[in-house]
């Protein structure tokens, strides 16, 4: 598949997953308030709506400026060659992209890593490890700044935000579940067989669904990263550039340490390193963030046209 | 109650046609946009280009030939008068900076100076930004052709008459031959 084909199917799962996730979230909140609630309005599905939605919200609007200082970086400034190149290679890809020139950052790692962050492509930053200035070529550096402003124009910050919401809000509602169950809150006819019944089916839910949540969540992930790998490519026209970057990336032993774990999907490849790279197999490439490496080399060659 | 159903379909077909059409314009303008920034990379260009000959002129004295020519295709660069003509020139100036840098192989004090290597990490991006301007402007030309050929936005596109856009092409056919590289002394 070429890279427009494989950006439009990456369009159409993602719509996919989120459906499967609002899905999820209607029967677990439906289960909720028709046992737990009173009246006809859904009052525990609308709270926990608001406070998930709060949560994310502080995350939506900060969370730039909180990821930039957790990680420890420093605006760029161009006062080296090394500096100077990352900026002359973002402005391209700018330019290319149709986007503002996004703020530029590093973050002193030996490790080779980068991730974007930023509401919007008006409010948009990018941070790239030192390990990365220096290990990558021009080309590979500008393939890897194409990924991370691939993120930046398909507002995949907004995307993952709408998923913490879902999330937060399913994680909510089952936790409110299972104290209300606890205190012994519920409807009066609960001692009916049919209702003990719907109860049990319910129970098996509320646990099942925040780990389903979280599954659909870290999909939706994946599909955002092979969705940014093609737009680099599709910026860059230069999909074997972004290969030999990754490769080289993988290559790289220890993890990132300087960056947290929660920005982990606006990152280029996981910073937790190798470890969580390498694995394959249905469960663990389930949990993962990021795709596996040879699938998104796979995918990027296909974008080459040099099929294996 | 058919008067109702008629009267949704009418609004729901005026709202339709003005999104349709909101969105041709806002295409069609992104496309002019994109065409002048193509012109933006072009002046950047004209600028840095005597800068970079007077930085080298010191160490390249057997080349004052090929700096010349620099110049010269520079100044008919900005001094071109309408679209096919500044084209042409662009792309004669662009061979000349190419035959340049081909000769600072010849000059290893030259390839070590700071200078140098700065400048000539300026001109590079600056050529790879000319060529992202244009990439930009032919894939916003493209969304906007799309949209105003595909069912059933070309019903709008037709009826206010949307134009068009046509895609930067390459203006000298000499441009499509493979540079031939001299390596002789």
């Amino acid at each position: 598949m070429n890279i427009w084909e494989q950006q439009a199917r990456n369009r159409r799962n993602t719509l996919l997953l989120i459906a499967l996730f609002v899905a999820v979230l209607a029967a677990l909140g439906y289960g909720a308030d028709w046992y737990f609630g009173s009246g006809d309005f859904p009052v525990l599905t609308v709270l926990a709506l608001m406070m998930a939605t709060g949560q994310a919200l502080v995350g939506y609007f900060a969370g730039d400026k909180i990821a930039l200082a957790l990680s420890k970086a420093r605006p760029v400034t161009g006062s080296t060659f090394a500096e100077r190149q990352l900026i002359n290679v973002t402005e391209e890809i700018a330019i290319a992209a149709g986007i503002p020139m996004p703020k530029l950052y590093i973050v002193p790692d030996p490790d080779p890593n980068a991730f974007a962050t930023g509401r919007s492509p008006q409010h948009a930053s990018i941070a790239v490890t030192e390990g990365l200035l220096q290990m990558l070529s021009r080309d590979e550096l500008q393939a890897v700044v194409a990924h991370e402003i691939g993120h930046i124009r398909n507002y995949d910050i907004r995307l993952m935000t709408l998923v913490a919401i879902l999330l937060g809000t399913v994680l909510i509602l089952a936790d409110m579940a299972r104290r209300a169950l606890f205190w012994g809150v519920g409807r009066r006819d609960r001692r009916s067989e049919a209702n003990v019944v719907l109860l049990v089916v319910w129970l098996l839910v509320s646990i099942l669904a925040p780990i389903a949540a979280y599954l659909i969540a870290m999909a939706v992930s994946r599909q955002r990263e092979y969705y940014a790998d093609a737009t680099s490519a599709e910026l860059t026209r230069n999909p074997e550039a972004l290969i030999r970057a990754l490769q080289k990336i993988a290559a790289a032993v220890q993890p990132t340490t300087a960056i947290p774990q929660s920005l982990a999907h606006m990152c280029i490849e996981d910073p937790r390193g190798r470890s969580i790279n390498e694995k394959t197999g249905f469960w663990s490439e389930l949990f993962a963030t990021h795709p596996p490496l040879h699938k998104r080399i796979e995918a990027l060659r296909r974008m080459a046209y040099l099929q294996t | 109650m058919a008067w109702i159903v008629l009267l949704v379909l009418i609004a729901v077909f005026l709202l339709w046609a003005i999104w349709a059409y909101n969105r041709l314009v806002n295409l069609r303008n992104q496309v002019a946009n994109g065409w002048r920034q193509i012109d933006v990379q072009l002046k950047r260009r004209y600028d840095l280009i005597p800068n970079l000959v007077n930085t080298v002129k010191g160490y390249m004295q057997y080349e004052q030939e090929t700096l010349r020519q620099v110049i010269e295709a520079r100044n008919q660069a900005v001094a071109a008068r309408g679209v096919a003509e500044a084209a042409q020139r662009e792309a004669e100036l662009s061979g000349a900076l190419g035959r340049l840098f081909a000769l600072f192989e010849n000059y290893p004090e030259l390839k070590a100076n700071q200078n140098v290597l700065q400048l000539q990490e300026e001109l590079t991006s600056t050529e790879n930004k000319i060529a992202f301007a244009r990439q930009f402007y032919n894939d916003v030309a493209t969304k906007y052709n799309i949209a105003r050929e595909t069912f059933p936005s070309n019903i709008i596109a037709t009826l206010f008459r949307f134009q068009p856009a046509e895609l930067f092409a390459v203006a000298n056919e000499q441009e499509r031959e493979v540079p031939k590289v001299d390596l002789r002394f």
